[in-house]
């Protein structure tokens, strides 16, 4: 067994320490007393966790993003599922391209995406409305919904379909009763997965939310844009605690690595 | 004096011992086989010597100098790897220049020496291939190549032929032993099959739970089992509970109906041990009724339930007729066949 | 037929019914294909069409936007901007990014999962909220960040991170880190982990171990992840707009005031198209690079 030595090991603590500074900085200056951005050296206060109640805006935003996000990856693996089993099972002429189509938008920059729904849903006359959102942010998911799916779907032992099968199982009853309880694993990473993308998409979300549908992300970019106070940290620290606990649920249920391993690598 | 030395060497893993006490002395030029059940320790063993592992007692010494104190990269241990290990990104001649290239060896000699190792294991005209698109069997052939090309003082090989299909095992095995022979290099290997250790080595350590059970040749390990934990390892067998009858004027060992002459050294309830091949069926003997009857080509298989208990014997197919599932028969076996152990079965 | 239909879907095995994976893909296909091919294509469209401050967009078929991207300097200069600054970061987080994973890999099995969590985790909180972060180190002439390098005596003088590229280098690179660390575990994750040592008993010393046999072994990794890097860098907009403010424009901040400021929509598509363009022709180009080098040793 090798180890890393005295150097490796301080190479990694100060990668590790600047990997967490940022996130690390935003939750304690959240806990701020002063009416400005500082570090809380006199004490710790929630000052600034009460004040986010006194933006209405903020509050109505974040429940935008839990709604979309939550709508949007359902819907994305209610697609998701069919197209999965599809490519996971049968080979067919244009399966590459199928699932090309299917994970491009990982390729395709957000902003252009953003673009293109804007221009779309304007000239379709549902410019920034929920229901625009919505479409878009399902396009956006899908590649993540889909690709823990199909990876569920490939590594399932068939011969369990076959012999439920030879036991008499009707296709429904199959799909109920074998295959989805079998691949629920990775829908439900899957689900939660591309709900944090629709939760922190701000890229392509801020072309097309109006007032009325601007999500958290949105809304906290177009405040940091005219300036920087205690108030949007707060806001981020409620964010993080979010993601967290989606994490740690996630990891629990299906194990971090695998369902990050399903997020890199958009080329291919 | 020994070549290789391994004295009370011991490895433990925070509070688990995983090897104890394992001393041992190789000659030049001996091919021994660790041989035991996954888990026994025999690779933590190998590779302690290796110097991938460092003993937490004991010394090993080769050619009587320490070898515990050397880098790894020092020890010029040649290895095989189950895995075999090749670097994927060189092709099979690289493979086996690396080894040279940190000796600093001149590049005229180099290719030349890695030409006739190439050669030795059968892969002339592979140089240029890489790992990925060769077949295990090759793949392994490089890795030896690779390993004996620097002339190593010791060969280690680590469970090299687990990853090839029966028929090229075989084959594998035969080569295996040609070019230890021919080269004379002292072999370490390290297995936990019980055909390979005894169709390649001189010496088989045979081992259980971290601990030496025994050490002799094939054969030895084979006929004499030391323990019953050997017998069972190395093929089937059968144990018998007896006793020694010393009532009667000249004492007798008593198994059901067999008997024989009691041998020295032994008193009360004994254990009978006794290969399959090694019962015959006769008229008088331990009764027993076949339970199920095997016929598998070159002999037959009887399972039996015997006065003390279940018992395999195993026929040579020679043509005769054989007792048929159901029958009474009565079982008999040579004095000199069988190995005696204290304590009951 | 319904009994017909059930048997043939029933048995799992079955791929004579080319009607069959269709079928099941038909909602998702469409959905694509109505909300994401024809959106893409009106955006390459609009690039063509004319546009001005009292008339709106007029649908005709002009390159006016397209002449303006190639001969006004403006643009030239913000894509070599935007370029440059996602090559430093993909450069950054190689460096970087690549001996943290090797170290990370050396581990032992509790620590490794801590570590491997702390550092991927990042990945999925918002990126809004990490460059809200940088910011705040940052902040101006006496941000943490050089208070700190200066105590420790690496710079003299502050380094100007708010509102340069340095900084949107730094936070990219903080924000793109994961990838490339997550892209060299994968690949440190398929080598034998036997082939150390194999090295180490031919006599090879823990450079060459590194320079000859991890490094080569690793570098399909590394420029995967460098290329997933690279065009999320490219692209990238929270972070060039929160650090670099409203002056120092990447082309995705620049579409983004083309749209939402000036209304200038066919020009912002043009620079959106270049960019979609430019990024595809990049990654698919390099990725056929990489296999076609690659393809002999792995695979």
């Amino acid at each position: 067994m090798t180890r890393n030595g005295p150097l490796a090991l301080a190479f990694h603590t100060v990668f590790v320490i600047v990997m967490l500074a940022p996130i690390v900085v935003v939750c304690l200056v959240a806990f701020t007393p002063e009416g400005y951005l500082s570090l809380p050296t006199n004490g710790f206060s929630l000052r600034w966790f009460r004040t986010i109640a006194n933006y209405p805006e903020f509050v109505h935003a974040f429940w935008v993003s839990l709604g979309l996000g939550a709508l949007s990856s359902f819907v994305a693996v209610a697609f998701a599922v069919p197209a999965a089993l599809a490519i996971a099972r049968y080979k067919f002429p244009g399966r590459d391209a199928l699932s090309a189509l299917f994970l491009s938008p990982l390729m395709i920059p957000h902003v252009v995406l953003g673009i293109a729904f804007l221009r779309f849903f304007t000239s379709v006359g549902i410019g920034g409305t929920f229901s625009a959102l919505l479409i878009a942010h399902v396009i956006v998911v899908f590649p993540f919904a889909l690709r823990l799916t199909l990876a569920a779907a490939t590594g399932m032992d068939r011969s369990v379909e076959m012999a439920a099968v030879s036991l008499g199982a009707g296709s429904f009853t199959l799909f109920r009763r074998v295959t989805l309880p079998l691949i629920l694993p990775g829908v439900i990473s899957g689900w939660a997965l591309a709900f944090i993308q629709s939760f922190d998409d701000l890229t392509m979300t801020v072309f097309l939310a109006a007032p009325g549908t601007e999500t958290l992300p949105v809304r906290m970019f177009l405040y940091i844009q005219d300036n920087i106070d205690p108030l949007v940290t707060s806001v981020s620290a409620c964010v993080i605690a979010i993601t967290m606990t989606a994490l740690i649920l996630l990891d629990r249920l299906y194990g971090l690595d695998r369902v990050l391993a399903g997020k890199s690598d958009p080329g291919r | 004096m020994a070549y290789l030395e391994l004295d009370r060497v011991a490895k433990q893993f925070g509070a688990q011992t995983v090897v104890d006490d394992f001393s041992l002395a190789v000659g030049k030029g001996e091919f021994v086989s660790f041989l035991g059940p996954s888990g026994c320790g025999k690779t933590t063993t190998l590779q302690m010597i290796a110097g991938f592992l460092e003993p937490t007692r004991g010394t090993i010494r080769l050619e009587g100098s320490h070898l515990t104190k050397v880098h790894p990269a020092k020890r010029g241990l040649g290895i095989v790897f189950q895995s075999y290990a090749l670097f994927p990104h060189m092709t099979a001649a690289e493979n086996v220049a690396f080894g040279l290239e940190m000796r600093n060896v001149p590049r005229d000699e180099r290719a030349e020496r890695v030409r006739s190792a190439l050669a030795m294991v059968g892969l002339a005209g592979y140089e240029e291939r890489y790992p990925r698109r060769m077949s295990g069997g090759q793949q392994q052939r490089v890795a030896l190549a690779r390993a004996l090309v620097i002339r190593p003082s010791v060969l280690l090989l680590d469970e090299p032929l687990s990853n090839l299909d029966a028929k090229l095992r075989e084959g594998m095995q035969i080569e295996l032993r040609q070019i230890q022979r021919t080269l004379g290099t002292t072999t370490i290997l390290v297995t936990h099959d019980q055909n390979e250790a005894m169709s390649l080595s001189d010496r088989i350590v045979v081992m259980s739970q971290g601990r030496i059970e025994q050490i002799g040749t094939p054969q030895d390990t084979y006929e004499r089992p030391a323990s019953a934990f050997v017998s069972q390892f190395l093929g089937k067998t059968n144990d018998f509970a007896a006793t020694i009858d010393r009532t009667v004027a000249s004492a007798r060992l008593v198994a059901g109906s067999w008997s024989a002459p009691a041998p020295a050294g032994f008193n009360g309830s004994v254990t009978i041990s006794l290969r399959p091949e090694r019962i015959g069926f006769a008229d008088t003997g331990l009764a027993a009724k076949i339970i199920t009857r095997i016929f598998q080509g070159n002999h037959w298989l009887f399972q039996c339930e015997s006065e003390c208990g279940p018992a395999i014997v195993i026929r040579q197919n020679d043509g005769q007729p054989q007792p048929a599932e159901g029958d009474v028969v009565r079982l008999t076996w040579r004095v000199e066949d069988m190995s005696l152990r204290g304590g009951g079965a | 037929m319904s009994a017909a239909a059930d048997t043939a879907s029933a048995a799992p095995a079955d791929d004579r019914r080319a009607g069959a994976p269709w079928a099941l893909a038909a909602p998702a296909l469409m959905l694509f294909v109505g909300v994401l091919v024809i959106p893409l294509a009106m955006t390459v469209m609009l690039s063509f069409h004319d546009w001005g401050q009292y008339k709106g967009i007029e649908p005709v078929f002009i390159l006016k936007n397209w002449h303006e991207i190639a001969t006004d300097p403006y643009y030239a200069e913000m894509f070599w901007r935007t370029f440059r600054i996602a090559i430093l970061t993909t450069f950054l987080t190689a460096v970087l990014g690549a001996p943290e994973a090797y170290i990370l890999n050396r581990m032992s099995g509790r620590w490794r999962s801590v570590f491997l969590l702390v550092i991927l985790g990042p990945l999925l909180i918002s990126v809004v909220a990490r460059t809200l972060g940088w910011a705040l180190l940052f902040g101006g002439n006496n941000g943490l960040v050089n208070k700190l390098m200066m105590s420790l005596g690496l710079i003299r003088a502050p380094i100007p991170f708010m509102f340069t590229e340095t900084g949107m280098v730094v936070a990219l690179a903080h924000v793109m880190m994961p990838f490339m660390v997550l892209s060299v575990w994968a690949a440190l994750q398929r080598l034998d982990p036997q082939i150390e040592n194999a090295a180490l008993s031919l006599g090879a010393g823990p450079v060459t171990i590194i320079r000859r046999i991890v490094m080569p072994q690793i570098m399909p990794g590394v420029l995967s992840g460098a290329i997933i890097v690279f065009s999320l860098s490219a692209s990238a907009f929270a972070t060039p707009a929160i650090i670099g403010g409203r002056r120092l424009k990447v082309a995705a901040t620049l579409a983004y005031d083309e749209f939402l400021n000036t209304l200038n929509w066919p020009l912002g598509a043009a620079v959106a198209t270049l960019l979609l363009v430019a990024l595809v022709l990049i990654v698919v180009g390099s990725n056929a690079l990489i296999e076609r080098r690659y393809a002999e040793v792995f695979r």
